[in-house]
């Protein structure tokens, strides 16, 4: 019966629902931008608290599994996704963008990546894949009149319609070789040993997920689409879909392939060493800030791959900490950039920054902390994250790996740090213009987060996230 | 079976054929029209396969509505292809070493497919499952909203993402244009709507 299987889908069905009643409400009454944003925001919070209390178990003939991780990561998920609507609905209003479309297409992206979160099967999979990534597209050209925002949003599609080419490829592939789509069927067709069929397609499988989350060498894309997208879109798009593809990663490696797990274990190592690689030396001569953090965003992708490489329930932990703690920098870091304007121009290069703890000492202390932290130097939250990846690393015997990882973190040091003596040491430009309420009170409260509170979150955090590792079909 | 056997190679040449045509064609309505070519052998095949009705959706969808749809695009689209092919010879020796690479995956996982995949005991599978009475629709129409409302219901999902993307990237509300609107139309009382005056000869109506 179709209603029993709901239950297990209430987050899913409060977002679809949702996103479908504030769609005709903008169509109606289109000068009410504010309320559907606020409405939306409602939603997503009333989706996390729905995925917060949802029974576990497995509906629609295996196509959505709810169990602890589908929650940890959803709430995540929702929670990131709903702070991306007041950071982004004033921002497009301010550069006179007014729609409610905006808010709409957060929230249906947001449902495709709670499906990709709680996906057990191939065709699930590949759903929520392309619902939350059309409506990035989209978002990502919405500032239609900016030419580089519209080649940023037609570069993000063509070569995401190519890594959906590769996706679903594999995704035949393995289909063709277990005989089923089922995560759990296909595991048991693996068995201990995949045969050549069923390896081959979970290695394009593999290279279209590895497309999504931008992690080296499918990340070609990134720094240009971060650069051209607009910023609060970027803080969106940098966070929330990144913990769902490798929550999905996790599923598809996990669930359906845990039995394999020496065969795709060199390649994910060799996928993320190529990303802290390719972030940590490329970044170095980045001047835009935008593309600066996408290079620091391949090289983290990275880092959490090196956890998930290790193959062990304890490396899935450590993924989903770091992702978790990661999402939160890098939605403060772009939040901050949206903050800062100097006569009404984006302040976008390490330049700009110059002098910066004298014009905006509340932001400037703010982009200091995530630097520091995503630079890995304790006690910020980025170091608990680098932490638990390597200790996942060294104890699952990838010593060679975690070495290489830990010189990447060194480079990548230099740049973060050179935007940090230009903020405290250079001599100001010029005045700048006093930043929005909203970007400035997003970017101080997860700033806040980064240093003092993430010491008693991870007391609870880290639990959760070892009950959501327990999930998938790991050791 | 030999009979079968020809028309399978006979579909398989044209299909590939046409698809090579595809992309070697120099005129793009000559693209097109060759890749309806390739839909109608493969929706042949499916027939081979006993997938009759994956065959007529196939005609009906893509050669009834996506081909005349590009038909039209490439039509009034004004590309310049000249432009377009500029880069080919640079980049052909890479492309080819790509499209080596991939015939040779492709081969390995053929031959692997006939001899492990699922479908390895049976050489013709047949869609609707092997000595099954039910009709392809039937099959189908048992599981799509029941099996698979999840995802039915989420690919409406992705549809519609679709539709509000292409709305908000490309409408535009000009200012100046004159609407009809019906609801005004229709409130209109002979007071807002006409004016009577009382000329007097010789001065004309007012301007």
């Amino acid at each position: 019966m179709i209603s029993a299987h709901l239950a297990y889908a209430y987050p899913e069905l409060i977002l679809a629902v949702g996103a479908l009643a504030l769609l005709v409400v903008g169509a109606f009454m289109p000068k009410q931008t504010g309320l559907v944003g606020w409405a939306s925001v409602l939603v997503l919070l009333a989706a996390a608290v729905a995925s917060a209390t949802q029974p576990f178990g497995v509906a629609f003939s295996g196509g959505l599994i709810s169990d602890a991780a589908a929650t940890f990561s959803k709430v995540a998920i929702y929670v990131a996704s709903a702070v991306a609507i007041p950071l982004g609905q004033p921002w497009f209003e301010r550069r006179g963008v007014k729609n409610f479309e905006y808010p709409v297409l957060i929230l249906l992206a947001a449902l495709g990546m709670g499906m990709m979160a709680s996906s057990g099967d191939l065709i699930s999979l590949y759903v929520g894949v392309e619902l939350h990534s059309l409506a990035l597209y989209v978002m990502a050209a919405m500032h239609r009149d900016n030419a580089k925002a519209s080649e940023a949003g037609l570069k993000y599609f063509v070569l995401g319609a190519l890594s959906s080419g590769l996706l679903l490829y594999g995704a035949s592939l393995i289909y063709g070789f277990a005989g089923s789509t089922l995560f759990s069927e296909i595991a048991a067709a693996a068995g201990n040993e995949a045969n050549t069929g069923l390896l081959f397609g979970l290695v394009f499988v593999i290279c279209g997920l590895a497309f999504k989350v931008s992690a080296a060498p499918f990340h070609m894309w990134t720094p240009d689409v971060y650069e051209g997208a607009p910023t609060p879109v970027v803080a969106f798009f940098a966070a929330a879909p990144k913990l769902a593809a490798m929550v999905l990663f996790a599923r598809v490696l996990g669930d359906a392939f845990a039995g394999a797990a020496g065969q795709w274990q060199q390649v994910l190592v060799a996928i993320a060493l190529i990303s802290v690689a390719v972030g940590a030396f490329a970044g170095l001569v980045q001047k835009n800030l935008k593309r600066l953090w996408a290079y620091s965003s391949i090289a983290n992708v990275g880092y959490a791959l090196l956890g998930l490489a290790s193959g062990t329930s304890d490396g899935v932990q450590a993924m989903l900490v770091f992702m978790v703690l990661y999402m939160i920098d890098v939605t403060g870091f772009f939040a901050c950039l949206a903050a800062l304007s100097r006569q009404g121009r984006s302040m976008e290069t390490v330049e700009d920054m110059a002098g910066l703890i004298k014009e905006q000492p509340g932001i400037a202390l703010a982009m200091t902390v995530f630097s520091l932290s995503a630079l890995g130097l304790p006690p910020f939250s980025g170091f608990f994250g680098k932490v638990f990846v390597f200790k996942a690393a060294l104890d699952a015997g990838l010593w060679g790996p975690a070495v290489i990882g830990l010189v990447g973190s060194v480079v990548a040091a230099f740049y973060y740090l050179r935007l940090i003596k230009v903020m405290w040491f250079d001599g100001s430009t010029g005045a700048t213009d006093k930043p929005p309420f909203e970007a400035k009170a997003i970017a101080i409260v997860t700033a806040l987060f980064a240093f003092p509170v993430v010491i008693l979150a991870l007391g609870w955090l880290d639990p959760l996230a070892e009950r959501a590792a327990h999930a998938f079909g790991l050791a | 079976m030999a009979l079968q056997a020809i028309a399978f190679y006979l579909m398989a040449a044209v299909t590939v054929a046409a698809g090579f045509c595809v992309v070697s064609a120099r005129n793009p309505v000559h693209s097109v029209l060759w890749l309806i070519l390739a839909f109608f052998s493969a929706a042949g095949l499916f027939v081979l396969l006993g997938a009759e009705f994956l065959a007529m959706l196939l005609v009906v969808v893509y050669v009834g509505a996506v081909a005349v749809l590009f038909l039209f695009v490439v039509m009034m689209l004004d590309v310049d292809f000249a432009s377009l092919r500029q880069g080919f010879a640079r980049y052909m020796p890479l492309g080819l070493l790509i499209a080596a690479f991939l015939t040779a995956e492709m081969v390995l996982v053929a031959t692997t497919v006939s001899s492990q995949g699922a479908a390895k005991d049976s050489l013709t599978p047949m869609a609707s499952g092997e000595g099954s009475t039910l009709s392809n629709a039937e099959a189908i129409g048992r599981v799509l909203y029941t099996d698979y409302i999840y995802f039915f219901q989420a690919a409406g999902l992705v549809l519609l993402v679709a539709m509000i993307g292409a709305i908000v990237l490309t409408l535009r509300h000009k200012p100046g244009v004159k609407r009809q609107v019906i609801m005004d139309q229709v409130l209109r009382t002979p007071k807002t709507g006409m004016k009577l005056v009382n000329p007097k000869s010789g001065e004309g109506i007012e301007g």
